[in-house]
């Protein structure tokens, strides 16, 4: 317990300087990832999860991207440093779509091999040896036949699995898994989330898993942040922020996900208007144009983070308080929030 | 006075998309582009207007005459200078050996060069464009026929047709044209044919489907405005490869036989070595014209695709 | 599973549609054909959604194309309002457009990015003539627009690519829409789209569903929006209807034993069967040569050998609306596994 955290990240920040100013991908975030915890990342499109990991671990490959703050892996500081040698040996990626990370025209055997030999210097009999234990440990059938294999003869799930054994090769420490089943069929998706918790837990991997899916963070995840244009809004043990959340954004993103659990035709409540704009973002709380709890100050003054045990959130009228309560009641009344969204009574049949 | 109220009793009742969709900044084509453009438009207008602009004609001899004393008689005659004359007040570039102003024969020249260009590319597009929309869109046997006719063309010795043609047509502007432009036909065809399997894949030609547009409709309103980008970024470049073609042919004696264009001017002033080494005015100020007018076809093809295709990406 | 069987049909005069033996093959080569979808039936009556339900490769939308005909479907009847639409020759058909209209997957792919917004919604009206005159044609633009949520006059101005995936996908809804089509064939219509906005989306379908009297055939991979928005859904694997009926029976009492694997896996945590430890084995089999018998028994718990050999037709489960093509339903948590 009283082991140092694997990943501190601390007001990080990453910027790409476009034609019209700015982009503010990542606006000040800081987290900690322990050894052999799993952190869920959740957030829309341009909420920036995948942006703050692919800028941490130096993937971001651009002239025009610009990154500040701290991160600390291991106790090393990597921002604004050469990370190359980390990769694959002590954080490994894996992505949404393998076919676009896997090389179409090399032999599924020779992309797990390279790893293995230039991390861990095995010779080729080794090597081979150790790519069919690999790819056997994904629950790959006949590993020894898929080696000969091109990514293209292999089926969604299969070449994820393949990703999954290349990263896992030479037993990185941390994992970042970007949307590693927004792809696949959901009876794959499961097998995949199954297997990434097996191996985590045998290797005691540290893991992101940045999703959309708040189903997918609830399930797999010891804890959760939730991202929304750039900024992180909530982040908590994964059963506190699913019992008791205190962000708007957090609840209104669960309040408009369909669920099994109600019956057919049931009224959904979407979140009005779109992500924003992360050049020329709204002033004050970002999600204040979208909130139906937004007061006059959540347009003008960005609420700090408040820290409680284990829950910290960026908003002034927190859900489940008397504020809270309070300004969703005087935005009814007003029959509008602040930001001019128009509120009224749900209509019956709503959940 | 903490009224439970819960965010599920309370409905957003303005569920529409209010956010203004503004925030796609407009790409810009940059000054290069504007550059290439205006010299284009000047070159055009040059050439259009060349009739009442107060130019020289282009076919007057200026000679030139120096007093000269007769070395026996002592007598001063008028006696003319051999041309060509290099550059001055009164010739801008300069004349040619025939005494003529070389600007204004270069502009006169203009008039045939850029309508040949034209119409050769015009003629590319008609044809290629329409063959590869139609073969693209529709398929079958016809593609077959007309993938294995752009083939042909594109596999028979380019500069073999144009002498074949021109020897054995009369050399007016009209067959140095129709030559040039069925050179294009299958380079532009090929392009069109290309473009028009990806459009007609799209999910829009499906819905106009659906909605009962028949094929012709969706060749012209849907697949149509697509393909002509790539289309008319292409012709820019031909529009270029044709006016040095129709150069290439000059310089073998086979371009129009009437009127200067700028493949003749260019012929005729590297005849002589002479001529080049004492008066490289006479060839370089038409390859200069036509240098700059390529180099600004070619730039404003290459702009006018990116701008396109960074839109099409940002969607 | 993945069965035949027409049990499940309901008399013809009670329904819009009715597609029965639809089989739709392609060539792939070498004289092989992939058997995309081989004979499903079903039906959807007027103002009902129905649901298609099941992963890639079940054939979900090659049906829901077979249905519009865009291609035909290689055989089998699809009965629109007491016509066959595959008997009738181009033309009829293209008559017959208007009434059914789609909506797809990629709000980028589904507009021309050439062409402004309220062109592309006016398109309809514009191939067949607008005959009412201006005045009806503006009216009725504009009111769809308005009606799906956008404004009016910024769609004259506007290309799509100014809009965002949601907005377009209102863009596409108002197209379809302008005819005034009875049918709408929705593929996978909110799965490019964003969370919040997916809901934006699904509320939109249902309101214009109730305000224009629609019928929807709505095609998802995601178990949750179809159970949302469907009256009845059909859960498909390997090009056939596994079982079909009323949405919040088999949501509730799934029978077959995919449809089972199937809602296990979905990560809701409201997921009654998210519990069950059954997971699908083995990959999914060659449509160019499909397993014999039922589809699924390469992969199933319970297959026997009379499942290896005999496809199973589609039967009444309980006296509901509630339909499954399995020869060893499983019926409740205690399963007698082979």
């Amino acid at each position: 317990m009283s082991e140092s955290p694997l990943l501190v990240v601390e007001d990080y920040h990453v910027g790409f300087r476009t034609e019209t100013g700015l982009a503010k991908a990542v606006d000040g975030v800081s987290f900690t990832l322990n050894r052999g915890q799993t952190l869920g990342i959740v957030g829309e499109s341009g909420s920036g999860k995948s942006v703050l990991n692919r800028g941490f671990m130096g993937l971001v490959s651009s002239s025009r991207m610009i990154e500040s703050g701290s991160v600390l892996f291991d106790g090393q500081q990597i921002v604004n440093q050469d990370r190359q040698d980390l990769w694959g040996k002590r954080i490994a990626m894996i992505f949404q779509d393998p076919m676009t990370s896997l090389n179409p025209v090399m032999k599924v055997g020779k992309q797990i091999f390279e790893p293995l030999r230039r991390h861990l210097n095995m010779d080729k009999g080794q090597a081979r040896e150790r790519a069919i234990e690999l790819l056997t440990s994904v629950g790959i059938p006949s590993p020894a036949q898929r080696l000969s294999q091109y990514p293209h003869e292999l089926s969604g799930g299969m070449r994820q699995r393949v990703m999954i054994a290349i990263a896992l090769a030479a037993e990185p420490e941390m994992l970042v898994a970007d949307e590693p089943t927004t792809a696949l069929d959901v009876t794959v998706q499961k097998y995949i989330l199954d297997l990434l918790r097996e191996l985590q837990q045998e290797h005691g991997m540290a893991m992101t898993l940045i999703t959309h899916d708040l189903g997918v963070a609830r399930g797999r995840t010891d804890e959760v942040m939730v991202m929304y244009g750039g900024r992180k809004l909530e982040h908590a043990a994964t059963e506190t922020l699913f019992a008791d959340m205190h962000h708007p954004y957090t609840e209104a993103l669960l309040a408009s996900t369909p669920s099994l659990a109600h019956p057919k035709h049931t009224r959904l409540f979407p979140i009005p208007g779109s992500p924003p704009d992360i050049v020329d973002p709204p002033p004050g709380c970002r999600f204040s144009p979208r909130c139906m709890y937004a007061q006059d100050r959540c347009t003008t003054d960005n609420p700090e983070t408040t820290s409680l045990t284990d829950h910290e959130y960026a908003c002034f009228y927190p859900v489940g308080s008397d504020a809270g309560a309070e300004a969703l009641k005087h935005n009814q009344d007003a029959g509008q929030t602040a930001t001019g969204l128009k509120i009224g009574r749900a209509k019956e049949g709503a959940h | 006075m903490t009224d439970t109220l819960k965010p599920t009793d309370v409905e957003i009742l303005d569920a529409s998309d209010q956010v203004p969709a503004d925030s796609i900044a407009k790409k810009k084509l940059g000054i290069g582009f504007w550059l290439a453009i205006s010299w284009l438009v000047f070159i055009v207008g040059l050439a259009v207007f060349a009739p009442v602009l107060p130019l020289k004609d282009p076919d007057q001899n200026f000679i030139q005459t120096e007093e000269k004393e007769n070395a026996i008689t002592g007598r001063v005659t008028e006696s003319p200078i051999q041309p060509p004359y290099a550059p001055s007040g009164d010739h801008l570039f300069g004349t040619d050996s025939d005494a003529r102003d070389v600007l204004s024969r270069t502009i006169y020249g203009a008039r045939v060069s850029l309508v040949v260009g034209f119409a050769a590319i015009a003629f590319g597009m008609l044809i290629g464009g329409s063959l590869g929309m139609i073969a693209g869109f529709f398929g079958g046997t016809f593609d077959k026929v007309v993938s294995f006719l752009f083939l042909v063309l594109l596999s028979f010795p380019a500069l073999v047709l144009a002498i074949l043609i021109t020897t054995l047509a009369e050399r007016s502007l009209f067959t140095i044209s129709l030559t040039l432009g069925i050179l294009a036909v299958a380079p532009v065809g090929r392009l069109a044919r290309a473009a028009t399997l990806v459009f007609a894949e799209r999910e829009f030609v499906a819905a106009s489907r659906t909605l009962g547009a028949k094929p012709s409709r969706i060749l012209r309103r849907e697949i149509l405005p697509n393909v002509m980008i790539p289309m008319s970024a292409l012709a820019l470049l031909g529009m270029g490869v044709s006016i040095v073609a129709e150069g290439a042919l000059a310089f073998l004696g086979l371009s129009v036989e009437k009127g200067s264009t700028w493949g003749k001017l260019i012929r005729t002033a590297v005849n002589s070595t002479s001529d080049l080494e004492n008066a490289p005015w006479m060839a370089f100020t038409p390859i200069g014209a036509l240098f700059l007018t390529v180099m600004a076809l070619n730039f404003a093809g290459d702009r006018l695709r990116d701008y396109f295709d960074v839109k099409e990406l940002s969607i | 599973m993945a069965g035949s069987g027409k049990a499940h049909l309901r008399n013809a005069d009670e329904v819009l549609l009715r597609v029965e033996n639809l089989v739709k093959e392609f060539p792939a080569g070498g004289g092989k054909v992939v058997h995309a979808v081989s004979d499903v039936s079903f039906d959807v009556a007027e103002g009902e959604t129905l649901g298609l339900v099941g992963e890639s490769g079940c054939g979900k939308s090659t049906t829901a194309k077979a249905v519009i005909q865009l291609p035909p479907p290689t055989s089998g009847s699809v009965v629109f309002d007491g016509t066959d639409l595959t008997d009738l020759s181009a033309e009829e058909l293209r008559q017959q457009r208007p009434q059914f209209q789609m909506i797809f997957q990629d709000p980028i792919s589904s507009l021309n990015p050439r062409r402004r917004v309220r062109d592309i919604v006016s398109e309809g009206l514009e191939i067949w003539g607008g005959s009412g005159g201006g005045a009806f044609t503006e009216g009725r633009v504009d009111e769809i627009i308005e009606a799906v949520g956008l404004d009016p006059q910024e769609a004259r101005k506007r290309r799509p690519h100014e809009y965002s995936g949601g907005q377009c996908q209102r863009i596409s809804v108002a197209r379809a829409l302008v005819l005034d089509p009875k049918v709408i064939i929705c593929d996978e219509p909110v799965s490019a789209l964003d969370v919040s906005v997916q809901a934006q989306i699904l509320n939109m379908l249902e309101d214009m569903k109730d305000r224009y009297g629609l019928t929807l055939l709505f095609i998802s991979h995601d178990l949750s929006v179809v159970k949302n928005v469907s009256d009845r859904v059909a859960v498909m694997y390997l090009g056939k209807i596994c079982e079909i009926g009323d949405g919040d029976e088999i949501f509730k009492n799934p029978v077959h034993p995919y449809t089972r694997i199937l809602l296990s896996a979905v990560p809701d945590p409201a997921n009654p069967f998210a519990g069950e430890s059954e997971t699908l084995d083995g990959e999914l089999p060659s449509p160019i040569n499909p397993p014999a018998g039922c589809r699924f028994h390469t992969r199933c718990a319970y297959a026997q050998d009379i499942c290896r050999s005999e496809e199973p037709q589609t039967e009444q489960e309980g006296d509901g609306d509630h339909w499954v093509a399995c020869h060893f339903p499983v019926r409740n948590d205690a399963p007698a596994a082979d």
